[in-house]
């Protein structure tokens, strides 16, 4: 857990933000300029952080401490400076997506969990760093270069929120924005060592986050602790006429104490697991079960598929949600060597996205073809009932599955950037989270070989508020 | 399982992505050992398995078939990002001919 300090402005989580607001300790302008000036400084070492918002972070904060030397109530999020990855688009701030062919693209409207969050009087510092798409789990395929992990900048932040998870982990911001499709929000934050949860799909609007794969894409927040988690997701989740599959709040479940029934599924803690990670996962449910947790081993079959099941439905979708990239709307268009139409797509397609896009692409096409959609896609949509059955069997007995969040710490830079399957297989305990679309969060649990470890926490549909407050049971422990 | 040249670039016609040729040898080795990973769903038993496409339970939503405008500054960003115009229209190469 990150220790707070009273008097400055260092790791400041968003109850001490409000706090000090309130009590005149500090202005919001003071603040904002605190984070700006440290993103300045020491991101140039991280490579955290794609567009800085200076002008419009100050101008808000200079709202915010109006209203409070008025004595106006603030809300909780007001006057909180935050980092938003950079596939959600903030209206007239560059959207890059980390990609070369929205290099010069600017945001012409407010993805909803941003007017949302502007709503709430959020501060935004800048957009951050990510794999190109979000097709990635290093933050090494950007166009803008690799973000580097703050604990320690020879290794990888994760993906593909990893400048988001990096931003926290260096208290440029009090907390950010991810996506996760597959884990990018869960493996960042447990390779830096904060927290990121991944909220049930239809729990958040998708409207305003580029599409990479829509069956599987959420937005969520990495903060530095659970409590903070919970008070971002209750201000970005809720139904949006824009997004079709966000679900009304009676769907969401009224938190339940007495649940604590804990299931670690066998096939998460076999062949491939890191030693020492096991380790600590296994000292973490040792804790619970002293706190009172019925702690029992269970099986999901399926988990073995649901990585292959994600590497056809994840690049199918790819695929299609790409396709709107085609040099004639937004974005880089090649037309001076172009002779005709299909030039002008073939010719900006190929230069401006990079190597992981186009094989995600080019996988997509392959799976979708005629001859090979009942073998590969419809396979894995049938494969993906089964996964999901697998969870809604275990959470008749359960409450709460714990696993690894991944099977290893940060690695190296350069170390498997030309290896897709073995940087594929780093997903293997996120991605059934996003093929049956439960909840789940990542929390820190300790080191090994002096890297953060990540407790990765699933439960049912909807059941968001219940993890986290086992997520904030777990930190005090 | 190895993708042969025509398969590749039949690929990249459907991805409509102009590659090198040390581009689609490389990709083709490359998407031709993730589709060996992918064959080890053949195991799996999915007879009378319905798919699953979206996991929310939700059916269609409808809306009316009606223009919702926007905003003159939402308008001038959209166009501002247009490659090639002329006037308030985008302008494109002929798609017939």
């Amino acid at each position: 857990m990150i220790r707070c300090f009273d008097d400055s402005m260092k790791n400041l989580t968003i109850k001490q933000v409000h706090g000090g607001l309130v009590k005149k300790k500090f202005t919001c302008e003071k603040l904002t300029q605190y984070y700006l000036d440290k993103i300045k400084k020491e991101d140039k070492k991280i490579n955290s952080v794609i567009t800085v918002t200076a002008d419009l972070a100050l101008e808000q904060a200079k709202f915010v401490d109006r209203k409070i030397a008025m004595d106006e109530e603030i809300g909780l999020l007001e006057g909180v400076p935050c980092l938003i990855k950079d596939n959600i688009l903030l209206a007239g701030v560059p959207a890059t997506a980390g990609s070369k062919i929205l290099e010069n693209y600017i945001a012409a409207y407010d993805a909803t969990v941003i007017k949302k969050l502007k709503e709430a009087g959020v501060i935004f510092l800048g957009k951050t760093n990510m794999d190109e798409f979000a097709m990635g789990s290093t933050t090494e395929t950007s166009y803008f270069g690799p973000t580097h992990n703050p604990r320690d900048i020879k290794r990888v932040p994760g993906g593909s929120s990893g400048g988001s998870a990096a931003g926290v982990a260096a208290d440029f911001c009090v907390f950010a924005l991810g996506s996760d499709t597959g884990g990018s929000i869960r493996q960042p934050a447990s390779f830096c060592g904060v927290t990121g949860l991944k909220p049930t799909y239809g729990a958040v609007s998708r409207y305003g986050l580029m599409a990479m794969a829509s069956s599987l894409d959420q937005i969520g927040p990495i903060t530095k602790c659970a409590e903070d988690a919970e008070i971002v997701f209750d201000a970005i989740r809720g139904q949006d006429d824009k997004d079709s599959t966000t679900v009304p709040n009676s769907r969401f479940q009224i938190p339940d104490s007495k649940k604590i029934r804990i299931g670690l599924p066998k096939e998460c803690f076999g062949e491939g697991l890191d030693g020492e990670v096991h380790a600590r996962i296994r000292e973490a449910a040792m804790k619970l079960a002293e706190a009172g947790a019925e702690i029992k081993e269970i099986s999901l079959p399926h988990t073995d598929y649901a990585l292959a099941v994600y590497y056809i439905l994840m690049p199918a979708e790819v695929s299609a949600n790409l396709a709107r990239y085609d040099g004639q709307r937004y974005g880089l268009s090649v037309r001076d060597r172009a002779v005709n139409l299909f030039e002008i797509y073939a010719k900006s397609r190929g230069e401006g996205f990079g190597n992981e896009v186009r094989r995600r692409i080019m996988l997509g096409c392959y799976v979708l073809s005629h001859g090979y959609y009942d073998a590969y896609y419809k396979k894995a949509m049938q494969v993906r009932s089964l996964v999901k059955r697998d969870f809604d069997k275990a959470f008749l007995d359960v409450d709460f599955i714990l696993t690894p969040t991944a099977p290893m710490v940060a690695w190296k830079l350069g170390a498997i950037v030309d290896d897709p399957l073995t940087m594929y297989l780093s997903d293997i305990y996120t991605v059934s989270a996003n093929v049956a679309g439960i909840p789940g969060i990542s929390v820190p649990c300790g080191e090994a070989h002096k890297m953060p470890v990540g407790l990765q926490i699933l439960g049912r549909p909807f059941e968001e508020k219940n993890i986290l407050n086992l997520a904030k049971e777990f930190e005090k422990l | 399982m190895h993708l042969s040249s025509e398969e590749i670039n039949h690929l990249a016609e459907l991805s409509r992505m102009e590659l090198s040729d040390k581009e689609k040898k490389k990709f083709g080795e490359q998407i031709s050992s993730i589709l060996d990973y992918l064959d080890k769903l053949r195991a799996v038993d999915t007879k009378d398995v319905p798919p699953t496409a979206q996991v929310t339970g939700q059916k269609n939503i409808w809306r009316e078939d009606e223009i919702k405008s926007c905003d003159e500054a939402t308008r001038k960003r959209l166009l501002d990002n247009l490659p090639e115009r002329e006037g308030d229209l985008m302008k494109t190469r002929a798609v017939f001919g």
